[in-house]
């Protein structure tokens, strides 16, 4: 199937097109460059049957991502649970509430190994032996481990004040790791440099018309696992915004493919407080994002000032009905407790910033009550531990001695009989 | 990164004609249009004026920078000592002697 389904990129904004080379951005007007692909063709392959009889991964949906041949990297990313979350839905005071949990996705527990399995796949292809990437963290952890079981060096640059769990889980697999004095914008800026001068394929930079397709699986599988239909709600966190417009793209492409009927859909997006230039326009009615110069959130991985896609992800919320919330720290730890003790599923804080938002578009009515959402979380929260200390009760702490475990529980202190 | 600054800008910035001479940082992929220059200098009383001095003595740079609907195109940044035209007076934004228009793509990632 070499190239059958997809054989260029295409600029956003004047459609001129390319070859499916290691470049992202239109040499005429610098619109970002976008995978294009043959729809008849895969229409006439592609049907319901045909993706359930294959393996349970992001690979399901192979005609729609952006590769010649089949995917070398990554091959058991993806199809992470969609879960019924109903304690939640009654704690947030709506109809039905699922959570497509990317928490466990496979192997570094974040969507971006989605992304990451596409972009190194394709990097592959291109003949990239040096792989890298910058990253508010997660992507530089799954880089890190994608690139070391497929052989290829890499090198992940961060800002230098990321969570200790984050830089942890990128040393591990021996990449290069470089911390960077500034905020992901300098790093971002950096990368760009780099990339053209050393030829190195940057999975969000040279390759991103390929590492950003990879996005669209976590909407695929939301839409198959609830049993091919496209949800009424959907709250996604949104840093640059690309997966807000990915999700956006993935209902259009089933719809247009006859996966999925056409419904009313709408897609709302959160960001932190302190760094929310993306939910500031959509709130102001503007598509102009002013960029965040100095992001202040514990949501680290959503803290990019100068949103890649965030005229895109404003223009997905307006024409979807979309709303957009933002969340304080305070309440992003309340999300993510929220959504522990609700169902216990351990988010990052990014996850903490979904809740808490769609706790808001509940209260504002911007989701009915008598409606259904779905929430995206992102990552897990063993990756951001450090957001939690000095947030959460202490242990209890006794003698081995029957008597005291009888006095604790009689003391009152004990969580029993947890209602929502 | 070299600069085509005038020695006193109060001296030799003024034109004949008492219209304000700027200096424009150009990116590296329009260089090709303005012979390699990263920074040339324009007269121009505001940003629209020196899109259409630009073009002048750039042909083809103009229709880089600006839509088919005259607005300055989505992934193109103009900025006015250091901040955004959108957040000032857009194409309108005045222009005095010895100001440094910077143009700069936006740059995708993240």
């Amino acid at each position: 199937m070499a190239g059958k389904f997809f054989s260029k990129l295409k600029c956003r904004e004047c459609g001129r097109t390319y070859p499916a080379q290691a470049i992202h951005v239109c040499e005429f007007d610098f619109g970002p460059l976008e995978a294009d692909y043959d729809y008849t063709a895969i229409g006439s392959v592609l049907n319901r049957k045909l993706i359930e009889s294959r393996p349970d991964s992001m690979w399901r949906y192979r005609e729609l991502l952006p590769l010649e041949a089949e995917p070398t990297v990554g091959k058991q990313v993806g199809f992470t649970p969609l879960v019924k979350a109903d304690r939640l839905a009654k704690a947030l005071g709506v109809k039905a509430c699922y959570v497509k949990n990317d928490t466990v996705n496979h192997p570094t527990l974040s969507f971006k190994d989605r992304v990451v399995a596409v972009a190194l796949s394709r990097a592959r292809e291109l003949g990239f032996k040096v792989v890298a990437c910058a990253s508010t963290g997660n992507l530089a952890n799954s880089v890190a481990a994608n690139a070391a079981s497929a052989g290829l060096e890499s090198w992940v640059l961060i800002p230098a004040d990321l969570e200790q769990n984050k830089v942890l889980n990128s040393i591990v697999y021996g990449t290069n790791v470089v911390g960077i004095e500034g905020a992901y914008d300098a790093v971002n800026r950096l990368c760009s440099e780099i990339a053209g001068k050393y030829g190195w394929g940057f999975v969000n930079v040279n390759l991103r018309p390929y590492y950003a397709e990879g996005s669209k699986t976590f909407g695929y599988e939301i839409m198959e696992q609830l049993g091919w239909r496209i949800p009424r709600h959907t709250v996604v966190c949104m840093a640059s915004g690309s997966l807000l417009t990915k999700i956006h793209k993935a209902y259009g492409e089933f719809t247009k493919l006859g996966l999925t009927s056409k419904s009313a859909f709408s897609i709302h997006g959160a960001q932190a407080t302190g760094c929310n230039p993306i939910t500031a326009a959509r709130k102001s009615g503007t598509d102009l994002i002013r960029p965040v110069p100095h992001p202040k959130t514990i949501a680290k991985s959503l803290a990019i000032g100068t949103p890649a896609d965030g005229y895109y992800a404003v223009k997905s919320m307006a024409t979807t009905g979309g709303w957009s919330e933002d969340a304080t720290d305070e309440e992003i730890i309340e999300g993510i407790q929220l959504l522990a003790e609700t169902e216990g599923i351990f988010a990052e804080t990014a996850g903490g910033v979904t809740v808490a938002c769609a706790k808001k578009l509940v209260q504002t009515g911007k989701i009915p009550k008598d409606e259904e959402v779905v929430l995206c979380i992102t990552g897990h929260g063993l990756k951001t531990v450090e957001a939690l200390v000095g947030h959460l009760d202490s242990p209890s702490k006794i003698k081995p001695s029957l008597k005291d475990f009888d006095a604790l529980l009689s003391s009152g202190l004990a969580k029993r009989h947890v209602q929502v | 990164m070299r600069c085509f600054r005038p020695d006193s800008p109060k001296g030799t910035s003024k034109s004949r004609k008492g219209i304000m001479a700027v200096s424009v940082s150009i990116p590296t992929p329009l260089r090709a249009l303005t012979g390699q220059k990263d920074t040339v200098e324009v007269e121009a009383k505001d940003v629209h004026a020196m899109l259409a001095s630009l073009e002048k003595s750039f042909p083809g740079i103009h229709d880089r920078l600006v839509d088919e609907k005259g607005e300055v195109r989505r992934f193109v940044n103009i900025y006015v000592g250091g901040e955004d035209i959108r957040f000032l007076q857009n194409q309108q934004t005045p222009l005095k002697a010895g100001d440094e228009v910077s143009i700069v793509p936006a740059i995708a990632g993240g």
